[in-house]
């Protein structure tokens, strides 16, 4: 075992990935020669050269376009958008062409890519390099999207993501890069040192796509949510002493239905917890099948914590983030309900 | 500063319009043969006058003369008079069959089947083209089934697509034409991406990008360029120019710029506008940039000057917007009459070859139409099942695609 940063475990897994198939390719803009702003891919152009990680032009639907093509040929691509909040002109790409390519060509032609993107908040990052825009990939069919909330997961996840023989977007909560972030903004900043999901196993490992994981058993009352917001849901369950069980979706579509549901059913109640803003955001496809699957066992209306409906502020960043009091005040008040 | 006049907006208008007569006096084209050869390695920087001229074989007289002159065989012109022939014949019945209510959709090729009928023939197996719905001709060159073409344009239990797909939206990848996308322009820049991994593999294929000239305007044809001229990719960039987007005329697209082929002298490519009702010089040019694509040279860019015949699909009527005599005008005259011509001057072929060509080629497609009907058309026969439309969206079905396909009933 290995320590390592979520950035050191992404990077562990696209050089373990490119040691074992040359048709792993990986770029994006600075992402070669320089190893992209978060250094995630530092180190890959000097050991794999400058062909298989490489600097891209500024034009995301270029990259995803470019990545398309790549993929339609036989390699598995690997591409990074800078932040969440740039993959916009790339959304054509990704929607009519990426996600549709294996359906509308009867499987003749395939888009093995992922397209990994530093997403989240709590960094103030401003409006655009805050944003969750996941709730724009879960409507697209032929997507899968994944967003994982530690450095073992992290690599696991990218391993089967680059394998997958479909397209993934893969979210990277550039809030738990360096390490687990449970809200707690007035608190020095944690390290993945001293957190179990800190130990990262070398070599080739993978973490299933369509798989939650239980964060913290509890009978009280189900917490779904992902990326940064399960730890801050972790930290709200042990300060307000209610007796949550957090679980970690991991991927968000296809949707580990079961493990949801049979939480919900064995607490009867059900807090969803994510940055994204709240009007058509992902939680409420997971309040509509919790509702639809859980009905009779639900002793309370179903609540969601989310970022409030306006774009992402810059000085009001711990107002809009859906801190542990936010998570914790939902989780005492559904227990009241 | 408080002379000057108010700001005015300049919105381009063509010249004519409904009414009008016909004008096409503002195109200007050089005789035949007369436009210059490069090398194939000759250096861009050098080649930009290529840009703005028309790279022209058959002459008035259906002699082929000139630097880009090509003696192709007297089977190879059959074949390829014949593969336009067969296009016009195709798409003459497919017409019919969508006002005979057979399929929902249509859209022809008329007046531009040179471009990619002798195309198809530059290109060697394995290459791949990222085709508009415009370029059929690129799998009737290739012997591609007229059959299964029709069982994709009738969504029958045979076609391919297993009726997913809008009529003429193809894909077939043995014979090097990438699966079309209704979306515009996307199919520009992955044409890059794959012929950028043909490179990174060292493989020897390479690819052709396929636009019109209204798409130029959308942003991926710009992404495409940027990344063909910065990883020199192996990939032809084709243009083609049928003047008209819908009902928008090729101004609206090409905006201050001289010719669309001009675009691709700001990023370094060498950059070509060809006669696209030239089968001849079509052909020679298109093996000029597939040479350079194969010697590592880089990616050509190639605007074909065509004219677009009939209406943008079976869902335009073009009297609304242009003069119906426009075609008739148009100077570049008609593919199929001016290769026909050339070769009864060259000898193989004649008036009376011709007709009987003619004849026999729609009896062909006939056959073909009545077996593809035979299967299903669009709303009566044979269709793909309902729960093939679950199938693949994923690899996989995943759980929740599962429930909606039980749900649906299948």
């Amino acid at each position: 075992m290995a320590r390592m940063t979520m950035i050191e475990a992404l990077r562990d897994a696209l050089d373990v990935a490119m040691g074992r198939d040359n048709r792993v390719i990986v770029f994006g803009e600075d992402a070669g020669y320089f190893g992209g702003v978060f250094r995630v891919t530092s180190g890959l152009q000097k050991k794999y050269g400058p062909t298989r990680c490489f600097d891209t032009p500024i034009n995301e639907s270029g990259i995803v376009g470019a990545g398309i093509g790549m993929a339609a040929y036989g390699l598995r691509p690997v591409v990074e958008i800078q932040f969440a909040d740039y993959v916009y002109p790339a959304y054509d790409q990704i929607v009519s062409e990426a996600a549709r390519l294996r359906y509308r060509s009867n499987g003749e032609f395939t888009c093995p890519m992922v397209i990994r993107m530093p997403t989240g908040g709590g960094i103030f990052g401003g409006q655009t390099h805050s944003q969750s825009p996941e709730a724009l990939f879960t409507h697209v069919t032929g997507l899968k999207v994944v967003v994982p909330s530690n450095p073992q997961d992290a690599k696991g996840l990218l391993l089967s993501a680059i394998e997958d023989p479909d397209p993934v977007i893969f979210m990277e909560p550039k809030r738990l890069y360096n390490g687990p972030f449970d809200g707690h903004h007035e608190r020095p900043v944690a390290s993945w040192k001293n957190h179990p999901f800190g130990e990262v196993e070398p070599g080739h490992y993978t973490v299933p796509l369509g798989k939650a994981a239980i964060r913290r058993e509890g009978s009280a009352v189900t917490v779904l949510t992902y990326g940064t917001m399960v730890h801050v849901a972790e930290a709200a369950a042990e300060e307000t002493g209610v007796d949550a069980e957090v679980i970690d979706l991991r991927t968000l579509l296809p949707l580990d239905l079961e493990a949801v549901t049979a939480s919900v059913r064995k607490t009867g109640r059900c807090v969803i917890v994510h940055e994204a803003t709240l009007t058509s955001g992902f939680g409420a496809e997971l309040a509509a099948l919790v509702q639809q699957e859980c009905f009779y066992h639900l002793e309370a209306p179903v609540r969601r914590v989310a970022g409030w409906d306006t774009p992402y502020p810059h000085v009001h960043e711990w107002s809009y983030f859906p801190g542990p009091a936010r998570v914790g005040a939902a989780l005492t008040s559904i227990m009241e309900a | 500063m408080d002379d000057l006049p108010p700001l005015s907006l300049r919105v381009p208008a063509p010249e004519v319009r409904p009414g009008d007569k016909p004008d096409f006096s503002h195109v200007t084209i050089p005789r035949a043969g007369t436009v210059r050869r490069p090398e194939i390695d000759e250096n861009p920087e050098d080649m930009r006058d290529m840009a703005f001229t028309i790279i022209r074989v058959l002459n008035r007289q259906a002699e082929a003369v000139g630097p880009w002159a090509i003696d192709l065989s007297d089977d190879a012109l059959r074949d390829g008079l014949r593969h336009m022939m067969i296009l016009r014949a195709f798409d003459a019945r497919m017409l019919t069959a969508q006002r005979q209510q057979k399929t929902s959709f249509y859209m022809q090729h008329l007046g531009e089947e040179a471009v990619s009928c002798a195309f198809r023939k530059a290109l060697n197996p394995g290459d791949m083209n990222f085709p508009t719905y415009r370029q059929a001709g690129l799998l009737i060159a290739g012997d591609y089934p007229l059959r299964t073409m029709m069982n994709q344009i009738y969504s029958n239990a045979e076609d391919p697509m297993r009726g997913r797909q809008m009529p003429v939206m193809y894909s077939d990848k043995p014979q090097g034409f990438f699966s079309i996308s209704g979306n515009l322009a996307t199919q520009y820049i992955q044409a890059v991406g794959w012929a950028m991994a043909s490179a990174i593999m060292n493989d020897r294929k390479i690819a052709a990008a396929w636009i019109g000239d209204g798409s130029t305007a959308e942003s991926d044809f710009h992404a495409a360029l940027v990344f063909a001229s910065t990883y020199k990719a192996p990939v032809i960039l084709n243009i083609v120019n049928n003047q008209w987007a819908i009902s928008t005329f090729q101004g609206i697209a090409r905006g201050g710029s001289g010719t669309f082929a001009a675009r691709g002298l700001g990023f370094g490519i060498p950059s070509l506008r060809v006669d696209g009702n030239d089968y001849l010089a079509v052909l020679s040019v298109a093996r000029w940039a597939a040479e350079r694509a194969r010697r590592n040279l880089g990616p050509t860019m190639i605007e074909y000057v065509t004219y677009r015949q009939g209406a943008h699909s079976t869902s335009d009527d073009p009297s609304a917007y242009r003069p119906a005599e426009e075609s008739s005008a148009w100077p570049l005259g008609d593919p199929i009459l001016r290769l026909k011509n050339h070769m009864i001057l060259k000898g193989p072929w004649s008036e009376e070859r011709h007709a009987q060509a003619e004849a026999e080629i729609m009896a062909e497609v006939i056959a073909a139409q009545k077996e593809a009907e035979a299967i299903g058309t669009l709303h009566s026969g044979h269709r793909p099942s309902v729960r093939e439309m679950f199938e693949d969206v994923y690899e996989t079905m995943p759980p929740h695609l599962m429930r909606q396909r039980q749900e649906a009933g299948y």
